[in-house]
């Protein structure tokens, strides 16, 4: 035990005091949010190009009302005829003419409207061209049908779909839980799938270099092998999580960061860009609100410590197999990759199905592969906050549980051979066949 | 008293004998050389008295007590493929095997200081593994391997990749805790070191013991009574029927004596006759030779 811990305090210490590891663990974060606000910068770039448009209304049918104005984008109605302003478009200040013939017919669904101009407008000078005078024609179709301008507000219902359980007791979920629970099921296979990947792979490439630098023997003179295989193992795991907890620590505190020193939010990014109609403020308080109540309704004390067992179930029994996969290598790293890929097969696969599972939780793929241990560490997180039914957790668990001993073994069996072994072209039954050597 | 004891030790790998049968025993305080042939199975034997690898029947006894997962405290091994982990300091290096080994981090920084201080390498300690030569890194290894005070040493082709000077450093050092009472185990190639350093030797072949004893007693069990004699004058005329000319220098002879006849009495029959005999040595096989011949089954 004493010997394990030592193991275990090396294989941390080494990793966790490497400038490598203060660099990733730092600069990550940074580079990730310095990524965005440069991102949100060029998207917010306005060309700095004041555009003011002389506007023509030859049938009057905005009847003057003022079109929306921005920083960049200026609407002036002139009352001269087109022919009149483009003759003297150089002397204006205007850097198009828009012209709005009248409406063929009041009832019309399509209408064209002319810009002159030497320059193409941008994609969204002319969105928001289009959009402005439309709204100002639909106001005037209003007017001259004589609509009631409450009632046409009122035609338009917004419908909540609320799923409601059968048996009165069951809890009930709004559908915006099913909404957050995919987004957590999501970051959690997410984060599951890149801790068995990158950490995984650590171990694997730290097991091989343990044995071509021909250390392992004198190790194992002093340890026993599957001391050294679960050393290892814990130690990097510990590294893992010593990462990602720095990771989510750093990362909401550089997020407030950015929004206190530079002022903008990098969410707009995406609001902006795809809803240009505003968003009323009441409305996202009270969407914020329900975002918050479900966030707290969801059973996170359940959830979160069996996030953790996921994690660790799964990082042993993926770990454990990269280790052994490591100790089967030779010099030849070409060679060995061919054995990481039955390995990998199945973490993709089950980053596939995490997937299926956040969009149909109850499907029976979902559901057997959250209990198949292979694919369960990664798609079980995924469908946690969908409250499945208790049974299945409880199988998951209790098979995940198992399968990783399990597999803990086998690779100790396959490790404690393979690290001794040089010079041996290793293929699947030679791996098979060290399963039953005797020590 | 023997620090260590193999009672018909068979270690089988899936398709051949690694160890067959194999028995020999260390005298307390002894250095002992393990030789062999590459693949005779030495690996094997030292990896079983490590206890890295266990055997399928026999019995290892170690100063007494049957071989278990205690002993590999009292035992200090240097494999002949060896490393050390690059990235590490050699300071922390040095703490971290020594107390793998069961010591308490006291114990383990009074011992490094110590040897650090004998190689004259303090400066080291906080260099990097990768930082240092070969030849430094070897040190290094030796440390570690000697560091927990073993009973019994297992040197493995100790002086590959070592300078002269580096190699009479060592084998001082093994000398001395020899000399304090480390029962050590020499494994190499280099027969002429196994000449220089070992009392007793034994030879394995395909697995199998096949020479044991001291080098002293080795060496006459295969002696071919030759004899080289510096001599002036001439021969007797009857000479050869005392002895068989085996080679004829300018001024030396060899010869073979017939097993009945004795040294002394062909040394007596020369002078008698007036030769003047500047030198009369025995030629006894060297090791080398020995082993070739016992590992090509020459006898």
């Amino acid at each position: 035990m004493d010997k394990l811990w030592l193991i275990i305090k090396r294989e941390y210490l080494t990793r966790v005091k490497k400038r490598s590891f203060i660099i990733t663990t730092v600069i990550t974060p940074l580079a990730l949010v310095l990524f965005m606000v440069v991102v949100g910068f060029i998207f917010s770039y306005e060309s700095g190009d004041v555009i003011r448009i002389a506007v023509v209304d030859e049938g009057n049918i905005l009847n003057k009302k003022k079109i929306k104005n921005d920083e960049s984008l200026y609407f002036y109605y002139e009352d001269q005829p087109i022919e009149t302003l483009r003759d003297n478009f150089d002397a204006t200040v205007y850097s198009g003419i828009l012209a709005i013939p009248p409406l063929q017919n009041i009832k019309t669904k399509k209408h064209t409207i002319y810009y002159y101009s030497d320059r193409q407008p941008s994609i969204d000078v002319s969105l928001k061209i289009e959009q402005r005078v439309s709204e100002l024609i639909r106001e005037h179709k209003i007017d001259r049908l004589q609509l009631d301008k409450e009632g046409l507000k009122a035609l338009n219902t917004k419908i909540v779909l609320d799923p409601e359980p059968i048996t009165p007791n069951s809890e009930d979920t709004s559908n915006l839980t099913t909404f957050i629970a995919a987004g957590i099921g999501g970051v959690m296979g997410m984060i599951m799938y890149m801790t068995v990947f990158i950490y995984g792979m650590m171990v694997m490439r730290s097991v091989m270099e343990e044995k071509m630098n021909r250390i392992v023997e004198i190790m194992i003179s002093s340890v026993r092998p599957f001391q050294l295989m679960m050393g290892k193992i814990i130690g990097v795991g510990a590294v893992g999580l010593t990462q990602v907890g720095i990771w989510a620590l750093l990362m909401p505190i550089l997020y407030f960061l950015v929004i206190l020193f530079f002022g903008f939010n990098p969410d707009d990014l995406n609001s902006t860009a795809n809803m240009p109609a505003e968003i009323d403020m009441a409305d996202m308080e009270v969407l914020m609100g329900q975002i918050t109540n479900e966030l707290t309704a969801i059973n996170w004390w359940l959830i979160i410590p069996l996030f953790i067992f996921y994690f660790l179930g799964g990082y042993f029994l993926y770990a454990s197999l990269f280790a052994a996969v490591g100790s089967a290598m030779g010099d030849d790293l070409g060679e060995g990759q061919a054995l990481t890929i039955p390995i990998t097969i199945p973490v993709v696969m089950a980053f596939y199905i995490m997937f299926v599972a956040v969009r149909a939780p109850q499907s029976s793929l979902a559901v057997w592969s959250s209990i198949f241990p292979l694919f369960s560490p990664i798609v079980m997180p995924a469908r946690l906050a969908f409250d499945p039914p208790f049974w299945q957790i409880a199988t998951s668990v209790l098979v995940l549980l198992i399968s990783a001993l399990f597999f803990v073994w086998l690779s100790a069996r396959i490790y404690r051979v393979g690290i001794l072994m040089y010079g041996k072209k290793v293929s699947f039954r030679e791996l098979g066949k060290w399963l039953f050597y005797k020590d | 008293m023997s620090i260590l004891k193999l009672e018909d030790v068979t270690k089988v790998y899936e398709n051949h004998v690694a160890v067959d049968g194999v028995s020999f025993e260390i005298p307390k305080g002894c250095i002992f050389g393990l030789l062999g042939p590459n693949g005779a199975g030495k690996t094997s034997i030292i990896r079983i008295i490590t206890t890295i690898t266990r055997a399928d029947s026999g019995v290892v006894y170690l100063d007494g007590e049957k071989l278990s997962s205690k002993h590999p405290y009292q035992i200090g091994y240097m494999p002949e493929e060896r490393g050390l982990y690059k990235k590490m300091k050699v300071g922390e290096h040095l703490i971290y095997l020594a107390r793998l080994k069961g010591m308490s981090k006291k114990q383990a920084l009074d011992a490094i200081n110590e040897w650090l201080e004998k190689f004259e390498i303090k400066g080291w300690w906080d260099k990097k593994v990768e930082e240092l030569s070969k030849g430094m890194q070897q040190k290094i290894q030796f440390i570690s391997t000697v560091i927990h005070r073993p009973k019994l040493l297992i040197l493995d082709e100790p002086f590959s990749g070592l300078d002269p000077i580096n190699t009479n450093l060592i084998k001082d050092e093994i000398d001395a805790l020899n000399q304090s009472g480390i029962s050590i185990i020499f494994s190499t190639h280099r027969m002429e070191q196994v000449e220089e350093i070992c009392e007793r030797i034994v030879l394995i072949n395909k697995g199998k013991n096949i020479l044991e004893g001291s080098v002293k007693d080795v060496k006459n069990q295969f002696k071919e009574n030759l004899f080289r004699i510096g001599f002036e004058g001439n021969l007797p005329y009857d000479f050869t029927d005392n002895a068989t000319v085996v080679k004829r220098d300018k001024g030396s002879i060899t010869v073979k004596l017939d097993m009945a006849k004795d040294s002394n009495s062909l040394l007596e029959y020369l002078i008698s006759n007036g030769v003047i005999v500047h030198s009369f040595n025995e030629i006894l096989p060297n090791l080398n030779e020995i082993f070739i011949k016992q590992v090509q089954g020459e006898y």
